[in-house]
């Protein structure tokens, strides 16, 4: 346990020594400031006091951003070879992976909280449905934690940082847009199992203030199995034939 | 901390990078690895530090085995990897504290061992520059300090002292000395004085596979049997008469003339027999005046290049 404390402190210091953390963060709150506020169905134009616009524009913002912090994650340790110093240390493969994760999540939700500012100015302006602000900030955790395992895994299959991005954003957008496209073209069970595969109609219903097990479910299922994916990619060289 | 290898393999698709090794290192026995590169050395390191597991074969640390108790024997080995990887962003300081705290080091000891460490590689002025502004030499000296932190019961160091100068080479030998005394120390390097200087037990390695395993002295006697001397001799009169002379004592092989030098030969005895002894006698009876006669040693080198090649 303490190894995963070590491991995600130094993650952590090492986004914001590189100016990745910072760039994040004015790109995350610029980008969701400026279709709350300023631009297309904007907070004035609905006349609502809702964050929806945010969640709706973060919806996309991660999705591409995750990629981009978890690509050098393990991909980098990998090609520089500091992972064999890491591993060969008193610390499981397991204990390398959630210290990584959690350092990603950490980030993120330090970025929603920046977003703070946004809830308490709607607030302000008009009667905010407070339930359904803070399941939307339940469901971008929760979606965070689907990308980020998802990152990690594209991350340990390889060791360029570009590939890992790209990669990670292919799988990504399979859950972002394919399954909910492919969704609409077929009927009966294969329509109902894309539709249940899609990120989308897990995410706006707990968006809306809903909290089904059945999404927490299927967003922790996928972070589970993008995280045992990771940790399997990362222990294969450890294995006796 | 004794480690044990028994029929260690390692295939990589269809080579054998490692094929069924067996060795021992004895607490406090500073073990020098030695082969071509490819030879398995590498490969050999890092299974025994579990970070890639062996296709077959088992070894123990202190009785625990690679394949079982790897969290446990990975706490008591200090490692410096091939290449020396580190991270290059992180400041000196904070770069063995974080490796301090991994190992589990307790809290209140990490100041301590990280000025003990500070000072025993000589990272002093360097201490609060990043990894990556550092010159070869200081990131080999932060790989050290990295792998000694904790105080591991059995240091694998790959290729040390690549990278320092002179002068830190030999503070590193000496160092690495110090240690072997109580600790359990395998390294590998191709610098072969440097092997020499420092272990008490050389293991070659060739092609996966053990060539030989034993001490300098033992080695070199494997390697050549006979003693060799040369011999100068003046106050002769005949170069012939001398060299017959010389090829009639019982215990000599072979003598030759050296090429440069009409005084010198080079004496080789039959296997199991000394001849200084005999050649003092004949000089004496001769009334030759003998000048020099020089045991001549195989270099490490030979031994090498013979025990590799072919």
């Amino acid at each position: 346990m303490h190894a995963i404390w070590v491991i995600s402190k130094r993650e952590f210091n090492s986004f914001f020594d590189s100016l990745v953390s910072y760039i994040f963060i004015v790109v995350f709150l610029g980008i969701g400031g400026f279709f709350t506020w300023l631009f297309g169905s904007d907070i004035f134009l609905i006349g609502q006091a809702t964050l929806q616009p945010f969640f709706s524009i973060a919806y996309f913002t991660l999705f591409f951003f995750i990629p981009a912090l978890t690509m050098r994650m393990i991909a980098e340790e990998k090609r520089i070879g500091t992972i064999e110093l890491l591993l060969t240390k008193a610390v499981s493969d397991w204990e390398v992976i959630i210290g990584k994760f959690l350092s990603c999540l950490t980030l993120i939700g330090i970025a929603l909280l920046l977003t703070l500012p946004y809830y308490i100015t709607i607030w302000v302006l008009g009667p905010v449905d407070h339930g359904s602000v803070w399941c939307g900030y339940l469901g971008m955790i929760l979606m965070s934690m689907a990308y980020i395992s998802i990152g990690l895994f594209a991350s340990s299959i390889t060791n360029n940082q570009i590939v890992s991005f790209l990669l990670a954003l292919f799988i990504g957008v399979f859950f972002l847009i394919i399954f909910d496209v492919l969704s609409s073209n077929f009927t009966g069970t294969i329509g109902q199992i894309l539709s249940f595969l899609s990120m989308s109609t897990h995410f706006d219903s707990i968006s809306r203030g809903v909290i089904d097990s059945r999404d927490i479910i299927y967003f922790l299922s996928i972070t589970g199995i993008g995280l045992i994916l990771a940790q399997t990619s990362l222990s294969k060289r450890n294995i006796v034939e | 901390m004794s480690i044990v290898v028994n029929n260690l393999t390692k295939k990589f698709g269809t080579q054998r990078a490692v094929d069924n090794i067996s060795f021992e290192v004895k607490t406090g026995e500073i073990l020098g690895f030695l082969g071509p590169n490819g030879a398995g050395k590498t490969t050999t390191m890092k299974i025994l530090t579990c970070y890639i597991a062996p296709s077959d074969g088992d070894a123990k640390i202190n009785n625990l085995s690679i394949l079982e108790s790897q969290e446990e024997i990975k706490t008591k080995i200090g490692y410096l990897p091939e290449n020396n990887p580190l991270y290059h962003d992180m400041p000196v300081l904070d770069y063995l504290k974080f490796v301090a705290d991994l190992q589990g080091v307790p809290k209140n000891k990490i100041q301590d061992r990280i000025a003990e460490m500070v000072h025993v590689c000589g990272l002093n002025i360097e201490k609060h520059k990043r990894i990556g502004e550092l010159s070869k030499g200081f990131r080999q000296r932060v790989g050290l300090a990295q792998a000694m932190i904790h105080d591991p019961e059995i240091l694998i160091l790959d290729e040390p002292t690549t990278g320092l100068d002179p002068n830190q080479i030999v503070e590193i030998r000496k160092l690495i000395k110090e240690l072997g005394k109580q600790k359990t120390v395998i390294l590998s390097t191709h610098i072969l004085p440097e092997v020499e200087a420092t272990c008490d037990r050389i293991l070659i390695i060739n092609k996966g596979k053990i060539v030989a395993d034993g001490t300098s002295d033992m080695l070199r006697k494997r390697a050549r049997g006979e003693e060799m001397l040369r011999i100068q001799i003046r106050e002769f009169d005949n170069k012939d008469t001398v060299l017959t002379s010389l090829k009639n004592l019982d215990s000599i092989g072979i003598v030759e003339f050296v090429p440069d030098d009409p005084e010198s030969f080079l004496v080789t005895s039959k296997e199991n027999y000394s001849s200084r002894k005999n050649i003092f006698n004949l000089c004496v009876q001769k009334n030759w005046v003998l000048t020099e006669m020089t045991p001549i040693e195989t270099k490490l080198e030979d031994i090498f290049r013979e025990l590799t090649t072919n």
